[in-house]
């Protein structure tokens, strides 16, 4: 049977990463690569890098930084932040990362969805979305949540899956932060309206959330940052967690 | 922890430091292999570049590497006029993704053409609710026949799997198969040639592993 993902993410700027790590055996917790690597090992499915670099002159640190990566890791990655044209997809597929994950610059121009899949393949492409809940709608948000669109959640997801995204990752800010559980309401009803892979993000806050997350939502994939990099929840335990409630998993 | 220091050797050859397996790439522009080589250096397989009928000879296998579209993938291989020395090859050949799924008699995928080494087709995944297109992550992968490829690998291990299209299952060629809505053929094999749908570069420890194997074989 196809494996419900597990995927620690990584927030990076200029080439070191962001917040805080605990793992005792890390030599230097500000290097993704390390980072990376120890996460392979623990057996995470998947890694996604949230580059959060400001300046243009900067970015070309991330393209030694993915190559660094796929020199080092044996499982698939995905680069997002910053990703506004085809180049920049480009540069990161030819350094090595396995998608790109694109989220405003998809809300500002819809059409770059299509380019990117027509250009790399549908696979390529993960359209992420963060989602507030605004008078019983859920709205797009922009800047962390702090930014309201005017698009309608599913809606958008609806129109980002026919446009040609692969797979969506969709962060309740809601629940992002919160450690109360994932948006499992929500999840469902995207999950059971697109035909393509989604990944839930925001919320986690133990190992039963990603069993209540899979059981109720049958989503593809959960991410999550702060329990995985401080160590409240390791991999190996998570997967044996959802092994004994009959959720498939690779060990 | 050991992260090797490695300069960056891009897709240059990696010069063999032992005369261990050499392993020649298939070039004719389907994809990106860094990963591919990223993999064959972490495991000390040296390899290097086919761009000409000549380049064969070098090595003493071969991996034809390919994403994206299989009839695309199917033009661009012809262009390059390698299909009847690849045709003709004696020493072990390993196709992965798309370059498995050129070495079958036809794809869906662009009403193509291939390279009819098996005999076998490549069609499209159904979509439906419960089997979402591309299959995309780790599913399990179950050996049909016995075979050094799967040397050291548990019968139904995860192996890491992108594709809208499969090579349907079939008794003589199916080396291991995956379910997926249906039986297919996860691994090919016939005679010195071996394919293989999901990523073994991308596919932790088992997928090392596989490479190591087609390397000794």
């Amino acid at each position: 049977m196809l494996a419900k993902r597990i995927i620690p993410c990584l927030d990076v700027k200029d080439g070191r990463t962001v917040k805080g790590v605990n793992f005792v055996d890390l030599r230097d917790a500000g290097d993704p690569v390390e980072l990376a690597w120890n996460y392979s090992q623990q057996g995470a499915d998947e890694l996604v890098f949230l580059d959060i670099t400001a300046t243009h002159e900067k970015r070309k640190t991330l393209v030694e930084l993915v190559k660094a990566v796929a020199r080092q890791i044996n499982i698939p990655f995905t680069i997002g932040g910053g990703i506004n044209e085809i180049a920049d997809a480009d540069a990161l597929l030819n350094a090595g990362a396995d998608k790109i994950s694109i989220n405003s610059a998809a809300v500002r121009n819809p059409a770059l969805i299509d380019e990117l899949a027509k250009a790399f393949g549908v696979q390529f492409v993960i359209v992420a979305v963060d989602t507030r809940h605004v008078s019983n709608t859920n709205i797009v948000h922009l800047n962390g949540g702090r930014i309201a669109t005017d698009k309608e959640t599913l809606s958008w997801i609806k129109e980002a899956e026919s446009r040609g995204a692969g797979e969506i990752l969709l962060t309740s800010m809601d629940h992002d932060g919160t450690k109360a559980g994932f948006d499992n309401h929500f999840l469902k009803v995207v999950n059971d309206a697109v035909h393509i892979p989604v990944i839930a993000s925001g919320g986690a806050g133990n190992m039963q959330h990603f069993v209540d997350v899979f059981e109720q939502t049958n989503v593809d994939a959960a991410l999550a940052a702060s329990v995985f990099h401080y160590g409240e929840i390791l991999i190996p335990d998570l997967k044996n967690k959802l092994k004994e409630n009959h959720i498939e998993v690779r060990i | 922890m050991e992260i090797k220091e490695k300069q960056d050797t891009e897709i240059a050859s990696s010069t063999p430091a032992n005369g261990n397996a050499n392993i020649g790439i298939v070039r004719y522009g389907a994809g990106n292999i860094f990963s591919l080589t990223s993999a064959l250096d972490r495991l000390d397989v040296s390899y290097g570049m086919i761009h000409t009928e000549a380049d064969f000879e070098q090595y003493d296998r071969y991996i034809i590497p390919g994403v994206g579209h299989a009839g695309a993938a199917m033009n661009k291989l012809e262009q390059t006029g390698l299909v009847p020395t690849i045709k003709a090859l004696q020493k072990p050949t390993l196709g992965i993704c798309v370059g498995m799924q050129l070495m079958t008699a036809y794809s869906q995928e662009g009403d193509a053409d291939l390279l009819n080494i098996f005999p076998n087709k490549t069609l499209k995944f159904k979509d439906s609710d419960a089997y979402k297109v591309p299959h995309t992550g780790w599913n399990q992968v179950y050996q049909e026949k016995e075979n050094l490829l799967f040397t050291g690998i548990p019968n139904g291990a995860h192996f890491y799997y992108v594709h809208s299209y499969y090579i349907e299952y079939s008794d003589a060629y199916t080396l291991a198969s995956t379910d997926y809505s249906l039986k297919y053929s996860a691994s090919i094999w016939y005679n010195n040639f071996y394919g293989v749908q999901f990523h073994p570069e991308k596919s932790g420890a088992y997928g090392e592993t596989l490479l190591k194997n087609f390397s000794n074989l």
